[in-house]
């Protein structure tokens, strides 16, 4: 069922020692939706996904999945998660058919429905032909198909998948990325990331997370309007009062960066570059450089994290 | 859902060349032993045969074999129970357990069965040799059951600390440092007990082999085989404990 709630989160909050990895987040998840998590390393990505995944106990918090109170009925809840570690958990010393059959079994499957199952997912995550190679001795992409093939093997309606492309070469990358979005389709999908790129390629949600707060939630598309050029850096041998740019129309606000650079904030899709070109021309400002500068990710985080403060 | 987990550890272990190599080892010891011991008691027979109620073939081969049976047992017991969650914690499969829906007890009676069965391996292993005797000489098969449930519980118990002591930490070498000084320490603690005085028989009751002993006399004592068994519980149950706090802790 599309849009039905699979995980809901409330006010969770985790700490080691000192240090508050995870500050009362709230999020929800529907089928449907991939939902990217987005961070610096140590923004608490990965703890919140091992609380999710039940693997690690919240200091406070709800987590609701599919219905079933995680921390209440741990096994319910935990058939209905399918979760891929940072390091996929595959013991070296078995094959990859070994593998799958004790992960399978280990979720509650009998015998014939994991012959399945492990048909299904080998199919799915394209490992039919490594069936019988030893885990140890595959490559670190393989190694990671095999995990997601685990965490599928259940067919649970929501996967969490911590970092599923570390290590995946640029064309496994695409088929990872696409068998992802197919996946989003039917299921609700939680990815951890620090790649805008992969964010905008597989993900119809994104939420930042910094320092363990969630600093933003929303649809990619809203994400993408922020990220928008909205910066002009210009270089000026001989630059007129910090005032007079202002006053350019278009501008915001100005940044002065020393030795002749400015950077020019303004309202995306209307970049006063003409504006500049025109006055650097009649003012004699002896333009060197005019740069449109799009935010990076950690200009994303800046932006936002700033704001936050502000608001 | 246990014995998943109990299979997959033994398979384990057989995958490894650790256990073939501790069950060569193993026999080889023993049976270099039994072979000492055999000669020993044909060489003792023309006198014996002379005494009165004489020690039979069972108390002087069967037992003395067991007995240096439950010191390799000993030694070698940290090593199979080394890496049973510590390795786990290392390379990060344990989150697969944890992730599963399946409980801490579970996970923790799946691997201590994994592990038994392939200490029972070693002991019917073991048993073999002084059954042999049985083609040529009256055999106390009482006396030689009691002695291997010692063995076995005895086993039972090197199993538990070493699987308790894994939960610790993770690092294997470590798990192993700890569970070979703590066994030792349980195996000579009744050194200190030789004396009268009541502290001195707490200390020889806590001792381990004291049970053992018993048994391999062939005196059945339930108070012994409840012993090892409230042993076995208690490391059990702490290792279960320590695994529930992982996930609070960690």
């Amino acid at each position: 069922m599309k849009g039905e709630i699979l995980v809901q989160v409330e006010r969770l909050t985790r700490s080691y020692g000192d240090i508050r990895a995870v500050d009362e987040i709230n999020f929800t998840l529907r089928t449907g939706e991939v939902l990217g998590f987005l961070g610096l390393n140590g923004a608490g990505k990965s703890t919140t996904m091992r609380m999710l995944a039940g693997v690690l106990a919240p200091d406070a918090g709800r987590i609701t999945i599919h219905g079933v109170d995680l921390l209440d009925q741990p096994r319910q809840a935990k058939q209905a998660i399918g979760y891929l570690p940072e390091q996929p958990p595959l013991y070296r010393e078995m094959t990859v058919d070994e593998q799958l059959h004790y992960s399978a079994r280990l979720h509650g499957l009998d015998r014939a429905a994991c012959r399945q199952a492990l048909l299904r997912v080998k199919d799915c995550c394209g490992l039919v032909d490594v069936g019988r190679r030893l885990i140890g001795n595959l490559s670190k992409g393989y190694r990671q198909r095999v995990g997601l093939a685990q965490a599928l093997l259940h067919d649970p309606p929501v996967l969490v998948l911590d970092e599923p492309t570390v290590g995946l070469d640029p064309i496994q990358l695409r088929e990872m990325r696409e068998l992802i979005r197919r996946l989003g389709r039917d299921h609700g999908v939680i990815l951890s990331t620090h790649l805008l790129p992969e964010v905008q390629a597989a993900c119809t949600h994104v939420q930042i997370m910094q320092a363990g707060r969630l600093v933003y939630a929303g649809a990619l598309a809203d994400l993408e309007q922020r990220r928008r050029s909205t910066h002009l850096r210009v270089g000026l041998n001989a630059p007129p009062p910090v005032a007079s740019l202002a006053q350019l129309p278009g501008v915001v606000q100005v940044e002065d960066l020393g030795h002749g650079r400015f950077r020019l904030h303004h309202a995306s899709g209307v970049a006063p570059h003409q504006a500049v070109l025109e006055r650097a021309c009649a003012d004699g400002w002896d333009l060197w450089e005019m740069t449109p500068e799009h935010a990076g990710l950690e200009q994303i985080f800046v932006d936002l994290t700033l704001g936050e403060a502000a608001a | 859902m246990i014995f998943t987990i109990a299979a997959r550890e033994l398979r384990g272990l057989f995958l490894s060349p650790l256990a073939w190599t501790l069950l060569a080892v193993v026999q080889g010891l023993l049976a270099w032993i039994f072979l000492v011991l055999v000669g020993d008691f044909r060489n003792l027979q023309g006198r014996l045969a002379a005494l009165d109620n004489a020690p039979g073939v069972t108390d002087l081969v069967a037992a003395p074999l067991f007995r240096v049976a439950a010191w390799v047992l000993l030694l070698l017991a940290p090593l199979l129970t080394m890496r049973l969650l510590s390795e786990e914690r290392r390379t990060g499969t344990l989150d697969l357990l944890l992730s599963a829906p399946i409980g801490s007890t579970a996970i923790i009676l799946g691997k201590y069965l994994g592990v038994m069965a392939f200490l029972s391996v070693m002991i019917a292993m073991i048993a073999l040799m002084p059954l042999v005797l049985a083609a040529g000489a009256p055999l106390d098969f009482g006396k030689l059951l009691a002695g291997l449930l010692g063995l076995i519980l005895l086993a039972g118990s090197f199993a538990a600390a070493g699987l308790y002591l894994s939960a610790l930490t993770t690092q294997p070498a470590l798990a192993a440092a700890a569970t070979f000084g703590l066994l030792l320490l349980l195996w000579v603690i009744d050194m200190a007990g030789t004396s009268q005085k009541t502290a001195g028989s707490l200390f020889a009751y806590l001792s381990l082999p004291r049970h053992f002993d018993a048994l391999l006399l062939g005196l059945f004592d339930s108070a012994d085989v409840a012993y090892y068994l409230l042993f076995v519980v208690a490391c059990l149950g702490l290792a279960i404990r320590r695994l529930d706090d992982a996930r609070l802790r960690d």
